[in-house]
């Protein structure tokens, strides 16, 4: 199957006072037709920032593409024109924020930033639009649609918010919605809503979505497809069941250590990853992890290490797949060594 | 809503029968009395005091007076002979006000473009030019400001009428003289105020649905932008209309400001009253107004007042 976007050698990076901020470097990946795709790591490490570059939402200035391509449909998005890109926007690809409390307009209607989509790009009559939003209001599980319609986003609860949010991202019908930490700002019992709603929908329209999460929880729930993301590089790609039961990254592994699981036996401490994310004004020059890796062997403090591929989908930059680095639990079958991506 | 207007309003009628007390017992602590003057024999005094019931003892003339404030009648002015105080604020308000009104537009319209544009080039050059007019204006003091357009725009450049106030090209100079300081307050605050909205998760989304920067900017960002500016609309309003006296002497307008500085100097009691009440009517119904407006911009601040 064709692949519906394809980003290639992306690096982007920001100016600021204290220097040029390389917040992604080098990162490639591909949406394919009705798949979630996850993209995971901590704080800072680049995975709203990538997901913002493919709709140019990310300031310029400050922010600036140092290179790599952004494929939508085959069409370069870093070098659409205004008007090329706007009717990406909203139309080709939604989006839905972080923080559904802020991100919607405080003194516009519901209906009307529903609406608003299609302002520009879609000849439509009043009561098309508003037909239009009333049907998506259904479909993201609002009751009252006509009440809500009306209303303003104060009067509405968190959920309900991100239901909004989820029906602007939907409303004009995009083939990829782009999900930057949904459920992030909710409490728990509403995550589990909007997760549901997001799969369901993912089903029942066939969008493919990306969905941007600090929570492995998340990702098993959802994804088909993980991008585990640290330092602004991607570190380790696979299926979900090849990240969870094939860990071949040292992060990754951490990742899934600091968590707690049903199996976690009584009175065992979590294991968080120590130290810090890397200073991205000066990224290291080897191996982003190897401060913080337990496993970190010399060569990883000076050398980037190369793309190991351990199945058709399973990929992980690491040294310790190299044939001559010593046997851990890290260590998987290579079945095709050492490539630059 | 209704009920909060009622409150609203039930609260200002107090507000200004509080004011009206207080000042009816400091004009009186004032040295001097309207009628304190050398040539004046004490037969004529009696007379004059026994004519504007000033002999009577004070609770009963504050008895009197509220009783009049509250029918409408400010009583006769003890300077200018045969004029009632409702008389001369009626006749010299429609100056100060249509002077006021016009700084204010002047001000509030330039105040919020040049913040707006200001905010929208940040760091930039027009943002630049945006803080400099900003600073000027809140540095030079308006008598300094007025002389300044009528040196330059009256004299040297013959462009434009220095004095008086008939038709509309008299009023261009006052009108920025009095209304320069508020336009820079405003387009600091506006420039401010932008910023914020243009960084907010909402303006992302709005680009994010795909509309043209144009729509960002005018339907999204504005109006979240302006609230702020209109917080600060009733205090403006009364000031710039009260603080008119300065330019409507240097322009030579007939306005009030005149009459309210005179009041006091020769403690004409009566005078110095109504202004004050007048006055202070105003600036209540502009804030309570303001309160109102402020509700229709922003539906959060609806949502509670209807609950109040």
């Amino acid at each position: 199957m064709e692949n519906l976007l394809e980003v290639k050698n992306l690096t982007f990076s920001f100016h600021t006072y204290g220097g040029v901020v390389k917040a992604v470097r080098d990162v490639s990946f591909e949406v394919r037709p009705g798949e979630i795709l996850g993209i995971v790591g901590e704080s800072g490490c680049g995975k709203s920032v990538t997901s913002s570059c493919i709709m140019r939402l990310n300031p310029e200035p400050p922010g600036f593409f140092e290179g790599g391509e952004i494929l939508y449909k085959g069409n370069d998005v870093l070098k659409m024109d205004k008007k090329a890109l706007r009717n990406i926007r909203g139309t080709e690809i939604g989006f839905i924020f972080q923080d559904p409390m802020t991100s919607l307009n405080p003194t516009m209607r519901i209906g009307k930033q529903i609406e608003e989509v299609f302002v520009g790009k879609k000849n439509m009559s009043a009561a098309e639009k508003k037909q239009k939003a009333l049907e998506i209001l259904k479909l993201v599980g609002i009751s009252d649609g006509e009440r809500r319609y009306k209303q303003y986003p104060h009067e509405l609860s968190g959920g309900m918010k991100q239901r909004v949010m989820i029906a602007i991202a939907l409303v004009g019908s995009p083939s990829i919605v782009i999900a930057d930490e949904p459920t992030t700002s909710l409490d728990v019992t509403i995550e589990a809503q909007i997760l549901d709603l997001l799969k369901n929908l993912q089903k029942t329209l066939g969008t493919s979505i990306i969905l941007i999460t600090h929570d492995l929880g998340v990702i098993a729930k959802l994804c088909d497809r993980v991008l585990v993301m640290y330092g602004g590089k991607v570190v380790e790609r696979g299926t979900v069941d090849e990240i969870f039961y094939e860990t071949a990254h040292p992060y990754t592994k951490g990742l899934m250590q600091s968590i707690a699981r049903l199996d976690t036996a009584k009175g065992e401490k979590l294991k968080p990853i120590e130290g810090t994310p890397p200073d991205l004004f000066s990224p290291p020059v080897g191996c982003p992890f190897a401060a913080r890796c337990e496993y970190c062997m010399d060569v990883c403090i000076d050398t980037p290490p190369e793309t190991y591929t351990l199945s058709e989908e399973h990929k992980t930059c690491c040294w310790l797949q190299h044939e001559f680095a010593p046997d851990t639990d890290i260590k998987k079958t290579v079945i095709k060594k050492g490539e630059v991506e | 809503m209704a009920k909060y207007i009622v409150k609203r309003v039930l609260l200002a009628i107090v507000t200004l029968f509080v004011l009206a007390s207080i000042v009816f017992v400091l004009v009186r602590l004032l040295p001097g009395d309207p009628f304190s003057n050398p040539k004046m024999t004490p037969e004529i005094r009696a007379n004059l005091e026994a004519y504007y019931g000033l002999d009577k003892p004070l609770p009963v003339q504050y008895v009197t007076y509220m009783k009049n404030v509250f029918r409408g009648d400010l009583g006769y002015s003890m300077k200018y002979e045969g004029r009632t105080v409702n008389r001369i604020i009626s006749e010299s308000f429609p100056f100060s006000a249509d002077l006021g009104i016009r700084a204010l537009c002047f001000a509030f319209f330039f105040g919020i473009i040049l913040g707006i544009i200001a905010a929208l080039n940040r760091g930039k050059k027009l943002d630049f030019l945006c803080i400099l007019i900003a600073i000027i204006g809140t540095s030079i003091p308006d008598f300094i400001m007025g002389s300044l357009l009528q040196y330059f725009f009256g004299i040297k450049w013959q462009l434009l009428p220095v004095a008086q106030y008939t038709s509309f090209r008299h009023t261009i100079l006052p009108s920025i003289a009095v209304g320069f300081y508020t336009l820079a307050s405003v387009s600091r605050l506006m420039r401010s105020s932008m910023l914020e909205v243009v960084t907010s998760d909402y303006t992302k989304t709005a680009r994010a649905k795909g509309l043209s920067e144009f729509r960002v900017t005018f339907k999204h960002q504005i109006r979240n932008a302006i609230t702020p500016i209109i917080t600060i609309m009733g205090p403006t309003v009364a000031a710039v209309l009260t603080g008119t006296f300065v330019i409507e002497a240097l322009f030579a307008i007939p306005g009030m400001g005149k009459y309210y500085v005179d009041s006091i100097n020769m403690a004409d009691y009566t005078l110095v009253l109504g202004m004050t009440i007048f006055y202070g009517a105003f600036l209540v119904i502009a804030i309570l107004i303001v309160d109102i407006l402020y509700g229709i911009i922003d539906p959060r601040i609806r949502l509670s007042g209807k609950k109040a």
